[in-house]
């Protein structure tokens, strides 16, 4: 610090959080480059090892074909993303508490064989075949709360039976036939399969989150001088923005010079917006944090600890039905393999790839975002590759057993940085 | 035991009142006929060895055990303390010797903990500022309110704990060895605090070993042992009955050391 800024930053009035001359603290463009590399350094990694994981994985597989990164080829990776990484963001929510759903594939195949049967077989009309498969997720969660709140039992066994009996129940709903079929012209098809942002709607969705970046920003700058408190400067807000719109506008010229951006992936990255202002910016959110570091404090300071574990299950359970209803739009089908093979795993290691801890009190909506780009980029690969399942299988353990490593040695660097 | 009768008479009416207060963890009676009353503006210090029950006893009252019998009177009204929840809507705050807080948040977050403002979309603001405000009341070191509390030190982590029992302008405030682990100018910061708390009217019940702390704050000192009362004391009786009534025996090596000391002071 040069002897000009020292005599700058005593300057009264003091800022409140201000006192203590021992905190360095950044500002600017500088600054905020400076206080990221800091936080990666002490092992709070935010989105560093998915950005890095994402570059080299794309440079690998487009050097094997390069179709690879052709627009086309990315936005079905984004149609693949969406139902999957719904399923996630209801782990994300579970793995806040340090609890697991082990059977969140199982309960998408069964919301997906609930609504294709109540659709299809009954006749029901779609709304309301599509709120029953949401309300028998909201039904498995609760059940999973009950015995967790009232019996004790472990998540991981509770889920884990709950996966081969909802698997059971899939089964009998579809019966003999095995699977239904959905109409193709029916719009949820269409939405699953073909259905695109208009060109000019993307680009315009595409600098909305740099605007709130800024007003948000601005207000939360004001706000904190009028109390006298110390706020970063618009350079750092302005650098922000820019940044953010840069990465978003481009990706939404390139996916355009292809079919565009698919309107199920826009549902859900809305999901992932509104799932990251409830776990930063209300108390629920706040409660989930503190009953996933520490559930004991988080009783003690008179929060309701049994009922933020029903919430966190029937949230996941509730996502997880609504990724199956996607799935099968997607596939226009409800079969038997909905919801097995790989997309249990697939959800729950999203989650964590993406920097949500399994250790519970740390976690992101945009954990599932970025996890399960992750994961559908490198299946995606594989699949134009020509690959066998086999080696694909074994592939995505390796990243998720890197991804755990990473989560592990960060949070042993963290601890030894005081950052829990 | 000098004048209590009197004494208790000029407070009036007890903002709590424990009678026959017993609490069982399976075969070990933690605390049996517990009697306790603490009045407004009074400090009463709980004293007793390890194990004496008063963490419970403190615990009991935070809601955070349920006894096995007993009523528990507040305002004059008999009450049902079924979770932490119910004690802290009836203004009934705790420090805690284990530390309730939670280290994956920072120190705003820890303070408001269960009482943020504007739940559907949080204040970081405001909470921050009344942060600040609690904390230099205390006069606590704590160099950001932004970090996580894992990064403070015992000391610092209980002066959060205290500021954020302040938070809720409560009616009893009750502190498990709150100086324990604090340096010299913050015990004695917690001590000034105790005494500002009694003058706004508030009823105290303070825990703690050091015996010149509670010597320098108590109205009255209640002493358990082995779950059970063992008396109640002024701070001007002597050492000697104190240590007596927490140990059980008038003659033991404290008392012994003791007399001596007096012994040759006397001679002097
Ligand atoms: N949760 C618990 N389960 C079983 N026994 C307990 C529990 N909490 C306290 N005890 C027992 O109750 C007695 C009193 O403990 P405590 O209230 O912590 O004493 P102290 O006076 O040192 O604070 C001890 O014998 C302790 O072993
Ligand atoms: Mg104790």
């Amino acid at each position: 610090m040069s002897q000009l800024d020292q005599v700058k930053s005593e300057t009264p009035p003091q800022a409140l959080d201000r006192s203590d001359v021992r905190v360095r603290h950044d500002e600017g463009i500088r600054g905020t480059v400076r206080a990221f590399i800091d936080r990666v350094r002490s092992g709070d990694l935010g989105m560093l090892p998915v950005a890095v994981g994402l570059v080299v994985i794309s440079a690998v597989f487009t050097a094997l074909n390069p179709v690879y990164l052709a627009p086309n080829n990315l936005v079905n990776l984004l149609f693949d993303c969406a139902t999957v990484g719904i399923i996630s963001l209801g782990i994300v929510c579970v793995l806040m508490l340090g609890e697991i759903d082990l059977s969140v594939g199982s309960t998408s195949g069964l919301a997906s064989a609930l609504f294709g049967s109540l659709w299809v077989t009954q006749g029901w009309p779609l709304g309301f075949a599509l709120i029953a498969a949401l309300v028998a997720g909201v039904v498995i969660g609760s059940l999973y709360a009950l015995l967790y709140n009232r019996l004790g039992m472990p998540s991981f066994v509770a889920t884990l039976a709950g996966l081969l009996a909802l698997l059971g129940l899939q089964l009998y709903i579809l019966g003999n036939a095995g699977s239904i079929n959905l109409p193709y012209q029916s719009p949820l098809v269409m939405f699953g399969q073909i259905l695109m942002m208009p060109k000019w709607l993307s680009h315009a969705l595409g600098v909305l989150p740099g605007i709130f970046t800024i007003l948000v920003g601005m207000r939360v700058i004001r706000r904190r001088r009028e109390a006298n408190l110390s706020a970063g400067g618009m350079a750092g807000l302005l650098f922000k923005a820019a940044v953010l719109t840069a990465v978003i506008e481009g990706v939404v010229y390139y996916l355009n010079l292809g079919r565009g951006v698919p309107w199920m992936f826009g549902l859900f990255v809305a999901l992932v917006i509104i799932m990251d202002y409830a776990f930063t910016r209300t108390k629920w959110g706040r409660s989930m944090q503190a009953v996933g570091g520490n559930k004991e404090a988080a009783r003690r300071a008179g929060i309701n600890v049994r009922r933020i574990y029903a919430s966190a299950f029937i949230l996941c359970s509730s996502f997880a039905a609504l990724g199956g209803v996607l799935a099968a739009s997607r596939l226009a089908s409800s079969s038997q393999q909905a919801g097995t093979g790989d997309v249990n795993l697939n959800a729950i290691a999203a989650a964590v790839i993406g920097g949500t801890s399994l250790f519970g009190g740390r976690g992101s909506a945009y954990s599932a975002l970025l996890g399960i780009i992750v994961i559908q980029a490198i299946a995606n690969g594989l699949t134009l590759l020509n690959l066998s399942s086999s080696l694909r299988y074994m592939i995505t353990g390796a990243v998720l057993a890197i991804a755990v490593i990473v989560d592990s040695l960060a949070r042993r660097s963290r601890a030894s940085h005081g950052r829990a | 035991m000098s004048d209590l009768p009197d004494y208790t008479q000029r407070l009036g009416e007890p903002v709590l009142s424990l009678r026959g207060i017993s609490k069982n963890f399976g075969a070990v009676s933690a605390l049996t006929d517990i009697e306790l009353d603490v009045h407004a503006g009074e400090v009463v210090a709980l004293v007793g060895d390890n194990g004496a029950g008063k963490s419970t006893l403190v615990k009991i009252l935070a809601g955070v055990h349920q006894p096995s019998s007993g009523v528990i009177r507040f305002n004059g009204q008999e009450v049902a303390l079924g979770s932490p929840a119910d004690a802290l809507n009836l203004g009934i705050a705790t420090v805690f010797q284990d530390l309730a807080l939670c280290e994956n948040l920072d120190v705003v977050a820890n303070i408001y903990l269960g009482r943020e403002q504007e739940p559907w979309r949080l204040d970081e603001v405001a909470m921050e500022v009344r942060a600040w405000t609690l904390l230099n009341e205390l006069s606590a070191r704590i160099p950001s309110v932004r970090e996580p509390v894992a990064s403070l030190s015992g000391g610092q982590r209980q002066t959060v704990a205290i500021a954020r029992s302040l938070l809720l302008e409560p009616k009893l405030i009750m502190l498990d060895e709150p100086t324990a682990a604090l340096g010299v100018a913050q015990t004695a910061e917690v001590l000034n605090l105790i005494e500002r708390v009694r003058a706004r009217g508030l009823g105290v019940i303070m825990i703690s070993h050091n015996m010149e702390d509670v010597r320098a704050v108590a109205d009255r000192i209640v002493v358990l042992r082995l779950g059970r009362n063992s008396g109640v004391f002024t701070p001007e009786d002597s050492n000697h009955e104190l240590v007596a009534a927490i140990t059980g025996a008038s003659e033991n090596a404290v008392s012994r050391r003791m007399n001596r000391k007096q012994a040759s002071e006397a001679m002097q």
